[in-house]
C-alpha cells in the first residue's frame, strides 16, 4: 500500500500554571485526505497528547466555536482541509487580538460585553401584547437584513481587524454588523439607542475600512459593508438634524 | 457608558465628499498639468500665463478650482489622522487631530484668499 | 453572565501588536498604500494651487515656474502621484459599491454594475476636464 503519509501540526501551547509565555509544540500525525484541521486536533487530543486545549462543537461551520489562526489566517478549523496545506507544515495558533487563556483557547469576554451593549434583539418602545398576535414581516423586509443575521459570532473578523488589535476598545465588526442587522429589522425601534453605542468614539468611526473582516467571514455577512452603511446613515441623520432640526427622527 | 460622538459625522462626511472629488478629477489634472506637455500630447502654450489668467477670470472656474483643491485636503486630513492611529500613535491624539484638520481649515482659507483675494 | 462563576486564576497572555503589522501580508500592505495615496493627492492639489498663486506674480515668475515643472524631479513626482491617484480612484469606486446600495424600484443593482457606472462617470468627468482645459 506504500508508506503512510504524514503531516506536521505546530500548535501554540500555553500552560499559565507552569510557563510565563506561550511556546510551540509540533505533532507529526498521519495525513488523511478528508480531514480538516479540527479532526487533526481531535486526533492529537484523543491519541497523542490529552493535555491540548481548544474549543469546538458542531464541526460543521455553524456554531462559531473553533476559530483559530491556521498559517496566519483566521479560519474555522472545521472548514480548513489538511489537503490544502499538505505536505507543508500547518501552524495552528489562537485567534490574534485576543488574550490567550490556555493553549488555543482565547478570552472572548470583551466581545460578549460589546455584543450585549449593542442590544442584539428587537427593541420595542412598547411590547405588543400576546393577544394582538405576531409581528408580521414580508419577504422583502426580511431580505433587508438577512445577510447580516447570518453571523455566528466566530470572531474571525476580530482577529482579522488591525484596528481591534490596535484599539482594544473598538466595538468591532461583528457587534456593529449585528447592531446594523437589528436597525434594518422592520420590527425594531431601537436604532436611536444603538446609535449611542455604535456611533460613539469606540464604534464605527474607528473603522478605517481595511475590509479584512469581510474577507475572512465564513458566513458572507460582510461586516465591512454594515459598518460603512452605518457611517452613511449616521452622517445622513446628522446632516438632517442640522438642516431641519425640528424633524422627527 | 457609551455616548454618540457629535463631531465625527462632519469630518467623515467631508472625507467622503473629498474622496469623490479626488477620485473623479485629480488623476486627469495630474496628467494634464504635469505630464501631457512633456510627453507632447498637449501644446506647451496650453498652460501659458495668458491662457491660465483668462481661465481663472471666470467666476465659475474659481469655484471649480476651490472645490478641486479644498475638498481633497479634508479627505487627506482624515486619512492621515487615522493612518497615524493605524501606525500605533496613541499619545497626543488631540494635538495630532488638530494638526490634521487644522491644516485642512488653514488650506481652505489660503485657497479662498488666492482665488478671490489675489486673482 | 460570569458574576457567579469563579475567576480564572491564571493570567491571560496578551500578544503585543507591532506597529509594522501592515507589512505582515499583501492585503494589509495594499491598504496602507491606499491610505498613503491621499498624501500624494493633497500634495498635488497644493502644487496645482501654487501655480495659480504664481499667476498673481506676473508672467515672468509664472513662466519660470512652469519651466521648472519640466525637470526630472517634478516629472518623477507627477508619475508617482498619478499612480497613487489612479489607485485611489480604483479602490474608491470599488468600495463605493459596497457602501451605497442602489435600488431601482424593487431591483437592487448588483455591486459590479454600480462600480462600472462609477468608472463610466470617471471617464466622462475626465473627458470634460480635458475638453475645457485643453481645447
Amino acid at each position: 500500500m506504500g508508506e503512510k503519509k504524514t503531516i506536521t501540526l505546530t500548535v501554540t501551547r500555553y500552560r499559565p500554571e507552569q510557563e510565563e509565555a506561550p511556546t510551540e509544540q509540533s505533532y507529526e500525525i498521519e495525513f488523511r485526505d478528508d480531514w480538516v484541521v479540527l479532526d487533526a486536533l481531535n486526533h492529537i487530543k484523543d491519541r497523542v497528547d490529552g493535555t491540548l486545549s481548544f474549543r469546538w462543537s458542531c464541526r460543521m461551520g455553524v456554531c462559531g466555536s473553533c476559530g483559530m489562526m491556521v498559517n496566519g489566517v483566521p479560519k474555522l478549523t472545521c472548514a480548513a482541509f489538511l489537503r490544502d496545506y499538505y505536505p507543508g507544515e500547518v501552524r495552528v495558533e489562537p485567534l490574534v487580538n485576543f488574550p490567550i487563556l490556555r493553549d488555543l483557547v482565547v478570552d472572548i469576554d470583551d466581545f460578549m460585553r460589546k455584543l450585549k451593549a449593542v442590544k442584539p434583539w428587537v427593541v420595542r418602545r412598547e411590547e405588543k401584547p400576546v393577544e394582538e398576535g405576531e409581528y408580521l414581516q414580508t419577504p422583502d423586509q426580511l431580505a433587508e437584513y438577512k445577510q447580516f443575521s447570518m453571523c455566528i459570532n466566530c470572531l474571525l473578523c476580530y482577529a482579522a481587524c488591525p484596528v481591534y488589535g490596535l484599539e482594544p476598545e473598538f466595538i468591532g465588526p461583528a457587534a456593529i454588523a449585528l447592531a446594523h442587522r437589528y436597525n434594518l429589522d422592520s420590527r425594531d425601534e431601537g436604532r436611536e439607542e444603538r446609535k449611542q453605542v455604535i456611533a460613539s468614539s469606540a464604534g464605527i468611526w474607528e473603522c478605517t475600512f481595511v475590509g479584512e473582516c469581510t474577507e475572512v467571514c465564513p458566513k458572507d455577512v460582510d461586516p465591512a459593508a454594515a459598518i460603512q452603511r452605518s457611517k452613511v446613515a449616521t452622517t445622513t441623520d446628522w446632516v438632517k438634524s442640522i438642516l431641519w432640526p425640528w424633524g422627527k427622527r | 457608558m457609551y455616548k454618540m460622538d457629535k463631531g465625527e459625522p462632519f469630518w467623515w462626511g467631508m472625507f467622503s465628499v473629498g474622496g469623490v472629488v479626488a477620485a473623479l478629477l485629480v488623476p486627469v489634472h495630474i496628467f494634464l498639468d504635469g505630464l501631457a506637455v512633456p510627453i507632447g500630447l498637449l501644446r506647451a502654450d496650453a498652460l501659458s500665463y495668458e491662457r491660465m489668467l483668462a481661465l481663472v477670470g471666470h467666476p465659475l472656474f474659481k469655484v471649480y478650482l476651490f472645490v478641486l483643491v479644498v475638498l481633497p485636503l479634508y479627505h487627506a486630513a482624515h486619512r492621515i489622522r487615522f493612518s497615524l492611529y493605524d501606525l500605533g500613535v496613541k499619545e497626543f491624539r488631540i494635538s495630532m487631530d488638530a494638526l490634521c484638520y487644522g491644516g485642512a481649515l488653514v488650506g481652505t482659507g489660503v485657497v479662498a484668499y488666492v482665488l478671490w483675494g489675489l486673482l | 453572565m460570569s458574576e457567579s462563576e469563579p475567576e480564572y486564576p491564571y493570567k491571560a497572555y496578551r500578544r503585543p501588536m507591532p506597529a509594522t503589522w501592515w507589512l505582515r501580508n499583501r492585503k494589509y500592505f495594499l491598504f496602507m498604500m491606499r491610505e498613503l495615496s491621499s498624501v500624494f493627492v493633497a500634495l498635488f492639489v497644493l502644487l496645482y494651487l501654487y501655480a495659480f498663486f504664481l499667476l498673481s506674480k506676473g508672467p515672468v515668475v509664472y513662466g519660470e515656474f512652469q519651466k521648472s515643472l519640466r525637470s526630472g524631479g517634478f516629472i518623477a513626482f507627477y508619475v508617482v502621484a498619478l499612480l497613487f491617484a489612479v489607485y485611489h480612484s480604483c479602490t474608491w469606486f470599488r468600495l463605493t459599491a459596497k457602501i451605497q446600495v442602489v435600488r431601482l424600484g424593487r431591483w437592487t443593482v448588483p455591486g459590479s454594475l454600480v462600480t462600472a457606472g462609477a468608472f463610466m462617470g470617471w471617464i466622462v468627468a475626465s473627458a470634460a476636464v480635458v475638453y475645457f482645459l485643453a481645447m
